[in-house]
């Protein structure tokens, strides 16, 4: 059943609703799924489609509540714009909102209001146009010991524990967490762009969760569901920032193993033929952030290194 | 006057993007003050530079003591006003949430960092801020409480208001904040209007800051004349939580029959809200106290639920 959770008016003809499909049977927990808090972020939209798609197509293995967000900034989605237009607001920067507040955190609170109380929430973002992500969940390091449990069970390739930023006690998923409502954020692919088996593959280890929380009662292949590398505590992750500006070439993609050294790409100057910078990994272990949009300032990031073990299942270059 | 470039960086296509500093008057670093840091913030920036040119010839005519060194940056995104663009055009992120900065990080929080560095050490610091909804504010001083604010030395400035809010999270990330927790004494003086240059409002701002130079003994005599200021005791500081808010009940036309600053009754028209397609009037928006628009939306249009008024009693 397709319902409103929140709905205003615009100034000519045209009523703002953000709308969820709430489907249901039995008395059994809740799972929302949730996405297009940036408008620049599509993965989440096929996701969402192969979600509702599987439920309501199987509804005899529901035994619980699937509640399913496509858009909270569909403004943004609609216009290709990350933030919400009219408002140059970050959507995940507002939460939980204010029920007194302008137009925009009265929508963030109506949000939050109508997730609050889920036994589980999946919050899905791709990466931004910039950078391309392989399938990971972030978790801040105060909720690790709750979520990681249920992220392992999504058999997701990467689980991220970061150190906390107080600016980040705006995003929907702090404002959940913080109030007893867990919520796991997923990050994949590249911000304009649809990862077909990216989004399969996470289709696949929400199924997952939802079986072991009793909301469905089938269990994907075991197949399917693989070992999620952990990636926790202070200095695990390095960051390869751009050494002058240019043109960012590379070669190599994500989700590989990489060693010190090793070459990552190279910041080039059409105007002169010369190579600026040799973009070189600062030390062994997994790139799983690559830089996507060649264009680059001093300081813009082109990659992200997991300074962990290798596991057998990455390919050396 | 010294000119320096504090920050530079090349451009993949572009001239070098550059933030410069002036600076009068030499000895302990006294007054920093940051002009525009979106690439909307005429105004700010209008009065940087107005600024500049009234320490210049402050210094010219000896006004400025010794050992006393004040330093204005008339804008720290100068590449966004060239393309008119508020944020950081490549990235769309806002070098005012990147302070206090990181050298090694992306690319907004080196420029962030490489302002913090020159601007960490002063005793006070001004900075010109604009506010994230489109609206004119009577001219005021806007201070977080981080329990290092000074609500007396705000009164100096000599505008009829200071208004206290507490941070929110996404507050620790501004330049006001980090100032003042790096020991400077900070100020968010908002001049007003944002995307266009008002004269009346920037004549008040530079009476503002000049009346602070000079009740602080950065000027050994007034730089300007202003046609009236308030006295420390005539300054009122409110909490903003105390301000009424009026929204819109209905999206539509806006039309405004109020200006900010001007004193109005209860019961009186503020504005009217008209329907875009059949002209008539949808709802007007009626005065519920006796007060003054301290900040008014200047949009022609309005969504529902949209901050239109804050008022003060």
């Amino acid at each position: 059943m397709i319902q409103n959770v929140t709905s205003l008016e615009m100034p000519v003809d045209e009523e703002f609703r953000i709308v969820k499909n709430h489907i249901t049977r039995g008395k059994g927990k809740r799972i929302c799924i949730v996405t297009g808090t940036h408008g620049d972020e599509l993965e989440g939209q096929y996701v969402c489609y192969l979600i509702a798609k599987m439920v309501s197509e199987n509804k005899q293995h529901l035994t619980g509540t699937v509640d399913i967000y496509p858009a909270l900034n569909p403004l943004g989605i609609d216009t290709m714009q990350r933030g919400v237009p009219a408002f140059d607001l970050d959507m995940n920067r507002i939460f939980p909102g204010d029920s007194r507040g302008s137009m925009i955190e009265k929508v963030a609170h109506d949000i939050y209001t109508d997730l609050s109380g889920a036994d589980m929430v999946i919050d899905i973002h791709a990466s931004n146009i910039f950078l391309r992500e392989i399938p990971q969940v972030r978790i801040s390091e105060m909720t690790a010991p709750t979520l990681v449990p249920s992220a392992q069970k999504m058999g997701i390739d990467f689980i991220w524990v970061h150190q906390a930023a107080t600016v980040l006690e705006s995003t929907l998923a702090h404002a959940l967490n913080s109030t007893g409502t867990p919520c796991l954020v997923a990050e994949m692919g590249v911000g304009g762009r649809i990862s077909h088996s990216m989004c399969q593959h996470l289709v696949d280890g929400i199924q997952n969760l939802m079986h072991s929380m009793g909301i469905w009662d089938e269990a994907p292949s075991p197949e399917k569901i693989g070992e999620s590398i952990v990636c926790e505590g202070a200095d695990t992750v390095s960051f390869i920032n751009a050494q002058t500006s240019g043109i960012f070439i590379t070669e190599i993609h994500n989700d590989m193993m990489v060693r010190e050294g090793q070459s990552i790409g190279q910041i080039i100057e059409p105007l002169t033929g010369k190579v600026l910078s040799n973009v070189l990994s600062p030390c062994d272990g997994l790139l799983f952030t690559i830089r996507a949009y060649p264009v680059v300032y001093e300081g813009s990031l082109l990659g992200r290194i997991f300074r962990g073990q290798p596991q057998s299942s990455k390919q050396q270059n | 006057m010294k000119v320096q470039t504090i920050f530079s960086m090349p451009s993949p296509y572009r001239d070098d993007f550059r933030i410069k500093a002036y600076t009068f008057g030499e000895g302990e670093k006294t007054l920093c003050i940051v002009g525009s840091m979106r690439g909307d913030e005429m105004q700010q920036q209008f009065v940087a530079s107005r600024m500049v040119n009234i320490l210049k010839q402050a210094e010219e005519q000896s006004l400025i003591p010794c050992g006393v060194s004040i330093s204005v940056i008339p804008s720290v995104n100068p590449s966004s006003i060239n393309i008119e663009k508020r944020f950081w055009a490549l990235d769309g992120t806002d070098i005012n949430r990147m302070f206090p900065g990181y050298d090694q990080g992306e690319t907004t929080q080196r420029i962030a960092a490489g302002v913090f560095e020159f601007i960490k050490d002063f005793r006070f610091g001004i900075q010109l801020a604009s506010y994230y909804l489109p609206g004119n504010f009577l001219p005021h001083i806007h201070m977080i409480r981080t329990g290092f604010e000074d609500v007396d030395d705000a009164r100096l400035f000599g505008l009829p208001y200071v208004v206290v809010s507490d941070p929110k999270p996404f507050d620790t990330v501004l330049l006001n904040y980090n100032w003042q927790i790096w020991e400077t004494q900070a100020f968010s003086l908002y001049a007003g209007t944002t995307d266009v240059i008002d004269h009346d409002m920037a004549d008040v701002t530079l009476d503002a800051i000049c009346r602070f130079m000079h009740q602080k003994c950065m000027t050994t005599a007034p730089l300007r004349q202003p046609a009236g200021s308030f006295s420390e005791k005539e300054v009122s500081t409110i909490n903003q939580a105390e301000m009424i808010d009026i929204k819109a009940p209905h999206a539509g036309l806006f039309l405004l029959n109020h200006t900010v600053g001007q004193p109005f009754k209860a019961g009186d028209t503020l504005a009217r809200i008209i329907h875009p397609y059949e002209g008539f009037e949808i709802c007007s928006i009626v005065a519920p106290t006796d007060g003054m628009l301290f900040f008014a939306r200047n949009k022609s249009i309005t969504f529902q639920n949209t901050l239109l008024f804050r008022i003060i009693r």
